[in-house]
């Protein structure tokens, strides 16, 4: 384990007279991997929902493969579900695990490699048949060759265990063998002091219509827990104690749950129905599913019958006056390029949701990356500026939508949100905000219901390209209301009126009229959010979106070498906030982390003509903290000339 | 931190704003305007169609048949592709949106699902309903939702100068097609029904009369309607419905459909429709087949096999081409259903936003 002082506090007593010891961790990371048919998400997942209500500070990281069901036992079939949790607050579901717990050789093929020299492997010796060992290449069993001998090993008989809690329970063999997964979680459950109603009050709401498979689960989840309790396999069990927390409610969220709660929340702050138009993708889907839940909320989820017509549809709805949204990953976006390009033409309020995977063209569905900023900047024909922001972690997301809805509706313009599969897949405790204290959007609507000005003999009339002085926003005027009506489209629109113009003076005017509106934004977003305790750092470290926790633990493990630096995240990339020129000019060195080739980096030197250092990588999983803490100390060591001696890139976060 | 629980709403708009929107216009007018003209639905734009065009046609027999359906002009959407039909909205005093080549039905599909109060039009061409735009026809035809399409059928792409289209006869000689177009065209009729359309009619440009009775029943029918419009283009493919338009030709090779008549064509009454051995429609000769034998024209027929095999009749030099409705059958539209269901989440759930917020699982950290 690699926590800091394990202190033997106390020992239990296990019926059956064996004293067991319990030892005091600050932190643990625990990877789960097995076949994909093993239901390890669900494992990680009921895991997670424990430790969340443990009060413990979590961070997960899930990942799976693009197949459903990949052969099984083979490498390609191998899912995995990591955690993080603290008795501090923590930014990262960990670089590496200090226990895995492997379901089949494939799975500890896969992952072996990750863990650290004296980790704790947990295997499920039964699943290391000569069968599963040559589907993977394993010419001897490693539980008997030796191999493992570098990680604390423990192999015990999960499925038959498994099987024999499972006798009298009436499933046979291969159905009561799928609740091996449970058996595996009340073990863990045991050894980390997790609290096991949660799990058994989910398993009875999951089945509530197969009552015996509820009970087998039940079951094999107790004969774990019980097992870890009274077998020598396992000596010592531990705790980690709940993370001091502000007071509040709690949940555990995942970025897709955030998300899509923030866009409902944006329809009832702003009184407006939402209407979603999607067709499904990876990793985006589940905000297609979760809206689709509440039409209590009056929400219509429309799926379309690709992404075009999915965001065409929300511009239909939000010329209606809807809250057009449209959620997707990096391709559907590129289909969506000449409809988003309409909305910037027409100036209509619209969300896209762009979950970002890794590209291009189908490249990893269900694996991270940031590599769409630039799509989303400038992937359209024409001048087409478009508002681009993105959340920081899975419960940012939230906010990050009901800011993506007032940007829309308060300057009539698409706008583009920026999530990606880590955030997505990810969760962490969100403490909940009470629905009055979110911002209210009503004001920005302001549907016009009367002209707005006259024709040359006095007659009134509406104009629908006047804009608001102060926002260029131009005025909503919805069908049905009477006397307003209009045609807008995508020819170029002469300034005012609306009619079609090609004069080429109106062009001119409207294209930087549009870019100007765009441009305006940064009035309304605050100055820079720089993170900088002494305020007087010489490197500062700038990132946007999922990259917030890894840099932010990564900074914390210089800050903890003695060493300075100033971290600067952005939320909002288009426009950037009015003082980041200022800003980055402050610092001697600049140091941008990203999961792309370099994007984030390109727009800053293009704009502030900063030598931006640019720190990339594209694995389609997160950085690592003590990778990050590794190049930012050598900026700093390299730009203040005496290195420090403390190394920033062990120890905890 | 207290554990009672909030004061929902508080701050919460007092009704919904679009309903607010639309009553503070209708107020401020006294109330709804339906009594109009058909000068009513003009605007101050200059039409742009080339001189001649079938467009100008259609636009004043839609102008002219709009105020006897009772509809306020702010209570009606046309939205529009791209190609010379879809500059259609520009002259239309109503709300409108020219929008992006074939994608106007999936954008009258959003707008209608959100907006049923909304009586939704969509125009569009041949290329921009049948090439780039033939996913969101279809669906949208099959979905059922509350709209109108006139598909303007030129055979030809008029806008782009003159390159053949998807109802282009085989061998077209166009500037793309120098030697004769070789793929085979689409009949719009056919393609609708095979999409589960609930109504389909054709018209002609030029026949006023037909033209409105066909769109009328369109605009009256609850769920997609597709009219198929002959339009000529003058300019790149003039005289392409002379065949039918001519009243020499005409009256032998367009097909009258009327619900409840014979089918009966031709000089004197000379051909007619009966079925043949497989079940089909064929044509022949009105004194060799026996009076019972000629098909009385069902529109309303469930089964669309029949609709289809009227629809078949006719080949791509227009010979044999049935005109008026093919097809009005009642079927669930689907922004009613999408309603529907909304109501019924309203009344078995709660718009509580707290409470969604919160979820299953909360813990409560206190000071
Ligand atoms: C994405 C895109 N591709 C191509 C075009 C060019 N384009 C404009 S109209 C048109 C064809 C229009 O044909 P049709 O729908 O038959 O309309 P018509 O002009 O004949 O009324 C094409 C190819 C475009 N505007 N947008
Ligand atoms: S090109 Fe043809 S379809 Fe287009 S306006 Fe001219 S005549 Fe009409
Ligand atoms: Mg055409």
């Amino acid at each position: 384990m690699t926590a800091t002082d394990p202190a033997v506090t106390a020992g239990s007593s296990a019926p059956g007279g064996l004293v067991k010891s319990v030892v005091e961790l600050d932190r643990v990371v625990i990877r789960l991997a097995g076949d994909s048919g093993d239901g390890m998400q669900l494992t990680g997942n009921r895991f997670t929902s424990e430790t969340a209500s443990f009060g413990n500070d979590l961070s997960t990281l899930p990942n799976f493969p693009a197949e459903i069901r990949a052969p099984t036992g083979t490498l390609p079939g191998v899912s995995s579900f990591q955690l993080h949790f603290a008795d501090h607050d923590i930014m990262t579901p960990g670089d590496a695990p200090d226990v895995l717990v492997a379901m089949n050789p494939a799975a500890l093929k896969a992952n072996l490699a990750d863990l650290p020299g004296g980790g704790l492997l947990i295997l499920d010796a039964d699943e290391f048949t000569p069968r599963n060992l040559a589907k993977v290449g394993y010419a001897t069993n490693p539980i008997e060759d030796g191999s493992l001998e570098g990680w604390q090993t423990v192999s015990v008989p999960l499925t038959s265990m498994t099987l024999d809690a499972l006798a009298d329970s009436g499933l046979g063999k291969k159905e009561a063998e799928r609740s091996k997964n449970m058996f595996t979680l009340g073990l863990l459950s045991w050894m980390y002091h997790r609290p096991t109603e949660g799990t058994i009050r989910f398993l009875e709401r999951q089945f509530r219509r197969k009552p015996e498979i509820a009970a087998a689960n039940i079951a094999a989840f107790r004969a774990g827990y019980n097992y870890g309790e009274t077998t020598e396999a396992f000596a010592v069990s531990y705790e980690i104690k709940p993370a001091p927390m502000a007071p509040g409610k709690y949940r555990n969220i995942s970025g897709n749950q955030a998300l899509s709660l923030g866009l409902v929340a944006a329809a009832k702050r702003s009184g407006l129905p939402l209407f979603l138009g999607a067709y499904p993708i990876t990793p985006a889907s589940d905000i297609l599913h979760e809206l689709s839940k509440h039409k209590a909320f009056g929400i219509r989820t429309f799926q379309a019958e690709d992404e075009i017509a999915g965001i065409a549809s929300a511009i239909g709805a939000s010329f209606g006056g809807a809250l057009g949204v449209t959620t997707t990953s990096g391709p559907g976006v590129s289909l969506k390029s000449e409809a988003l390009a309409l909305a910037i033409m027409t100036e209509l309020p619209l969300v896209v949701v762009d979950v970002q995977r890794g590209g291009p063209s189908t490249g990893l569905p269900t694996k991270t990356e940031q590599s769409d900023l630039l799509q989303a900047m400038f992937g359209r024909n024409g001048e087409a500026p478009l508002a681009v922001i993105a959340p920081r972690s899975p419960g940012d997301c939230f906010d990050a939508a009901i800011e993506a809805a007032r940007i829309a509706i308060t300057y009539r313009t698409p706008v583009m949100l920026l999530s990606d599969g880590y955030l997505a897949n990810g969760a962490e405790p969100w403490q909940v905000p009470s629905s009055e204290d979110l911002p209210d959007l009503t004001g920005a609507v302001d549907f016009a219901t009367e002209p707005n000005g006259s024709t040359a003999d006095g007659t009134p009339e509406f104009l629908p390209y006047l804009r608001n002085p102060e926002t260029l926003a131009r005025p909503w005027a919805i069908p049905g209301t009477a006397g307003m009506q209009h045609r807008i489209g995508g020819l170029e629109k002469a300034d005012k009126t609306g009619n079609i113009s090609y004069d080429p003076e109106n062009h001119d005017f409207m294209t930087r009229t549009r870019q100007a509106k765009i441009d305006g934004i940064a009035a309304s977003i605050g100055p820079t959010d720089v993170d900088d305790p002494t305020g007087d750092a010489r490197v500062a470290v700038i990132g946007w979106g999922s990259t917030y926790g890894p840099i932010g633990a990564g900074v914390r493990r210089v800050r903890r070498s003695g060493r300075k630096v100033a971290q600067i995240h952005l939320r909002h990339l288009n426009p950037f906030p009015a003082d980041l020129g200022e800003v980055l000019a402050r610092y001697d060195r600049v140091v941008c982390p990203e999961m792309n080739l370099g994007q984030l980096a390109l727009l800053l030197r293009a704009k502030y003509l900063v030598d931006i250092q640019s720190h990339t990588q594209v694995r389609g999983l997160p950085f690592r903290a003590a990778e990050l803490a590794a190049v930012i100390q050598d900026v700093i060591d390299s730009t203040s000339g005496a290195p420090l001696a403390a190394d920033p890139t062990g120890g905890g976060e | 931190m207290s554990t009672t629980d909030h004061v929902h709403d508080l701050g919460m708009p007092a009704a919904n704003p679009i309903d607010a929107a639309v009553a503070a216009s209708v107020a401020s007018q006294g109330e709804k305007q339906t009594a109009l003209k058909a000068k009513d639905f003009k605007t101050d734009q200059e039409v742009r169609w080339c001189p001649g065009c079938g467009d100008y046609v259609i636009l004043n027999a839609v102008q002219s048949f709009l105020p006897s359906l009772g509809i306020a002009r702010e209570d009606m959407v046309i939205v529009s592709g791209i190609g010379c039909s879809s500059r259609f909205p520009y002259y239309m005093n109503t709300y409108g949106m020219h929008s992006i080549h074939g994608r106007a039905p999936a954008i009258a599909t959003g707008l209608a699902v959100s907006r049923p109060d909304l009586s939704v039009w969509v125009v569009t061409g041949d290329g921009d309903s049948l090439s780039i735009g033939g996913n969101h026809l279809i669906h949208a035809l099959r979905r059922n939702v509350n709209i109108t399409i006139l598909l303007f059928n030129n055979r030809i792409y008029g806008l782009t100068k003159g390159q053949y289209s998807p109802t282009s006869e085989v061998g077209k000689v166009t500037k793309s097609t120098p030697m004769g177009s070789l793929d085979h065209p689409f009949n719009p009729v056919s393609l609708a029904i095979g999409a589960e359309a609930t109504f389909v009619g054709r018209a002609m440009d030029s026949d006023r009369k037909g033209l409105t009775d066909v769109l009328r029943q369109a605009a009256e029918h609850q769920g997609t309607a597709l009219v198929e419009i002959y339009q000529n283009c003058n300019i790149f493919n003039d005289g392409a419905f002379d065949l039918l338009k001519d009243p020499a030709t005409g009256t032998q090779w367009s097909i009258p459909l009327v619900h409840g008549e014979p089918l009966v064509f031709g000089a004197d009454g000379a051909a007619c429709v009966v079925r043949d051995d497989l079940g089909g429609l064929r044509i022949a000769e009105t004194n060799q087949v026996d009076a019972s034998d000629i098909v009385v024209h069902d529109a309303h027929r469930e089964d669309s096999s029949y609709a289809y095999a009227l629809s078949r009749l006719s080949s791509q030099d227009l010979r044999y081409t049935p005109m008026g409705v093919f097809r009005s059958v009642q079927k669930p539209t689907y922004d009613r259903m999408m309603s529907e269901q909304l109501d019924v989440a309203a009344a078995e759930g709660s718009d509580d936003l707290d409470a969604i917020l919160g979820g299953n699982d909360t813990w409560t950290v206190s000071a």
